[in-house]
């Protein structure tokens, strides 16, 4: 007989005697947190991590990120003090590495939204183990995006009134008709949003922690920003109702920033930009990138917070058919966007696409290539969608792979003008790499400083699906 | 309603079949003010303990339409009223390109809502709480459900209500006095 069959034979003879066992369909799952914990178990687990104190690794790991992390702003500084000509952009090339940077940083943020907001309307239970640590990945991660289109605009301390309607002396508005705009509103909502989103998440689970922690200034630093969660059930009704319609809206919101994102390129009228297919492959792209980023991440969170019973191979292997799917849908898009380059018959857009996999950027095209559509294909396969080291491999090749992917189209349509006389090679300078690495420390940093300091798993959430949380048979309703 | 600031009784359950009766008989023996603490939502316990509807969804809808006709607004208003300027022939304003604006202003709008919705409705922040100094009070956040019925209720006898929550299987029954420190 089948362990499956045998599970139900043995389900159905404890139902006889009349046993309070959970529903059938939970039992013959893989169960979703590991070692049978109690609910004081996971208060104990989860709260631990912020109640200990901070050991010499994490001293160290912080050290070493804020360094890099400070090293970004220095040549932010003086960048802002020179001008953006310290950057290698220039006729034809105007935008280059930072707008690489925006789109891929925001494109990190989009699998957080996903975990936290999508799989929570399918009710896909495996995400309540990883969804704070993804919103939070989503939130350092917008903030990484929006330096660059701020120092892009070169003079940011005017940016108050070139970005947002700000009445101002000179009675100009700002340009609604421009996707540059829509992408302000779009970015900004999408920030805080996902920001009031995740910190309704951690009410419950501050208040855990307040309870938990000993130190006096812990103490209060808890209790202030609990305010004050008793877990009241007359309270838990309403927040419960607010969670749901804030995934709600989450859901199409996570939808349209990527969209507008890619109106940026696809609103102009330059070949290779002007693409309808534009919007639902950026939206995939972000997806495959966010979910590589999630897995690089939470890989090393789990190994060293040991949090191996809570952050199981069952959520890898769930994410790494994510990762596959949309790999699958960009490398689609890849192969359509050259269909229709020949199929449209026009001469500027099939050289912009010929030049893109032939051209001085090969290189890049091919890299993108390779670890976006090669790469995730070893998916296909259950024992290698479980297999770690491989899954943590092919997750940064992911994130290098969608890095090249936003390089290749920027650079791609603008290196090579309507008019040769004018076509231009763009390489970026030691200020833009330093800021790119910078946004890495700032990233890293905050993610450090979140998983030391906040729940790094949703606690209420996880006690709620635990195997015997919930009432088994149904009461009168009144 | 809420138990308030006065004295309550309150029993510890662990287990969450036994609660949902224990609510359901607390809400059919009358009493009103009353309220139950859980480290996690419980699945049916707003029907047994009689809560009605919550009206956040009609505070977040309110900020969705409140976006919307400001977003609609801002642009007719910056656009097409307050400074005309042409550029590249295109409308100084039309409903179609104003779509991104207004689907994220109603978005956002609608967030704030919610969130403002579900901070008044829960009366947060209080970081105020006349009964965290009892022990099994803060296991609420923890490991425990805990019941309190106020003694503010019309039916609260002191004697019978604490028979009450330990017929319906609370343990550790007690009487907590509110700290108003």
């Amino acid at each position: 007989m089948a362990i499956e069959d045998q599970k139900v034979v043995s389900h159905l003879q404890q139902k006889s005697l009349g046993d309070n066992t959970p529903a059938l369909s939970d039992e013959l799952r893989d169960p979703l947190v590991l070692g049978n914990p109690s609910v004081h178990d996971i208060t104990d687990k989860i709260a631990g991590i912020t109640d200990s104190p901070m050991n010499m690794k994490f001293l160290l790991a912080i050290g070493a990120t804020a360094s890099i992390a400070g090293w970004g702003l220095l040549t932010i500084v003086y960048t802002i003090a020179t001008g953006i000509g310290v950057w290698g952009l220039n006729n034809p090339v105007g935008w280059g590495w930072d707008i690489t940077n925006f789109v891929f940083w925001i494109g990190i943020g989009h699998a957080g939204t996903l975990i936290s907001a999508i799989l929570y309307l399918f009710r896909q239970k495996w995400r309540t183990a990883i969804n704070r640590a993804a919103e939070a990945m989503t939130i350092f991660a917008v903030i990484c995006a929006l330096i660059f289109p701020l120092l892009h605009t070169g003079r940011p301390w005017l940016a108050v009134y070139w970005l947002l309607p700000y009445p101002n002396q000179m009675q100009m508005w700002v340009n609604f008709r421009s996707p540059l705009l829509w992408d302000v509103f779009a970015v900004s909502t999408y920030f805080t949003v996902s920001a009031l989103f995740w910190f309704l998440g951690l009410i419950p689970d501050l208040a855990t922690i307040r309870n938990y922690v000993s130190g006096p200034i812990k103490k209060l630093s808890y209790w202030i920003a609990s305010l004050g969660w008793t877990g009241s059930n007359r309270a838990w009704h309403h927040y419960e109702v607010a969670y749901m319609i804030l995934a709600g809206i989450s859901t199409p919101l996570v939808l349209s920033v990527h969209t507008i994102v890619s109106f940026d390129f696809a609103v102009s009228v330059l070949p290779g930009w002007h693409t309808t297919i534009f919007p639902p492959y950026f939206v995939a792209g972000a997806v495959f990138s966010g979910f590589a980023m999630v897995m690089t991440l939470l890989i090393i969170t789990r190994e060293i917070l040991d949090l191996k019973d809570y952050i199981t191979l069952k959520h890898f292997e769930n994410m790494n058919k994510i990762i596959l799917t949309t790999g699958m849908m960009v490398g689609y898009a890849y192969t359509m966007e050259f269909f229709i380059a020949w199929y449209s018959g026009n001469p500027y857009e099939l050289s912009v696409f010929i030049n893109r996999a032939t051209g001085d950027y090969a290189w890049s095209y091919w890299a993108m290539f390779t670890c976006n559509v090669v790469s995730p294909q070893v998916f296909w396969f259950k024992k290698l969608r479980r297999n770690i080291p491989l899954m943590f491999i092919i997750s940064i090749f992911v994130n290098i792979g969608m890095w090249f992917e936003r390089f290749t189209i920027i650079s791609t349509s603008l290196h090579h003008d309507f008019l040769p006389g004018s076509w231009g090679y763009y390489s970026p300078t030691w200020v833009e790499v330093s800021i790119f690495a910078g946004t890495f420390g700032i990233f890293l940093t905050l993610f450090l400083l979140f998983s030391k300091f906040i729940p790094i798993i949703a606690i209420s959430e996880i006690k709620a699906i635990l195997p015997n949380a919930q009432p088994h048979h149904q009461h009168e309703q009144h | 309603m809420s138990i308030g600031t006065s004295t309550v009784v309150m029993g510890n359950f662990k287990d969450p079949n036994a609660l949902l009766h224990a609510a359901e008989k607390i809400r059919d023996s009358g009493f009103r003010k009353f309220d139950i603490f859980t480290p996690y939502p419980v699945h049916g316990l707003d029907g047994a303990m009689g809560i009605k509807r919550t009206i956040l969804p009609y505070i977040s809808f309110g900020g969705a339409i409140f976006g919307l006709t400001n977003a609609l607004f801002l642009q007719f208003y910056t656009g097409a009223v307050d400074y005309k300027l042409n550029i590249g022939g295109k409308p100084f304003f039309g409903w179609e390109f104003s779509v991104p604006i207004d689907f994220e202003l109603t978005i956002l709008c609608t967030a704030l809502a919610t969130i403002a919705g579900v901070f008044y409705l829960c009366k947060l922040p209080t970081w105020h709480m006349p009964f965290q100094h009892d022990q099994g009070f803060q296991k609420a956040v923890d490991d425990t459900f805990v019941v309190a019925i106020s003694s503010e209720d019309p039916r609260y006898t002191n004697d019978g209500t604490m028979m009450l929550l330990e017929q319906l299987g609370a343990k550790d029954v007690r009487v907590v006095e509110p700290r108003n420190d």
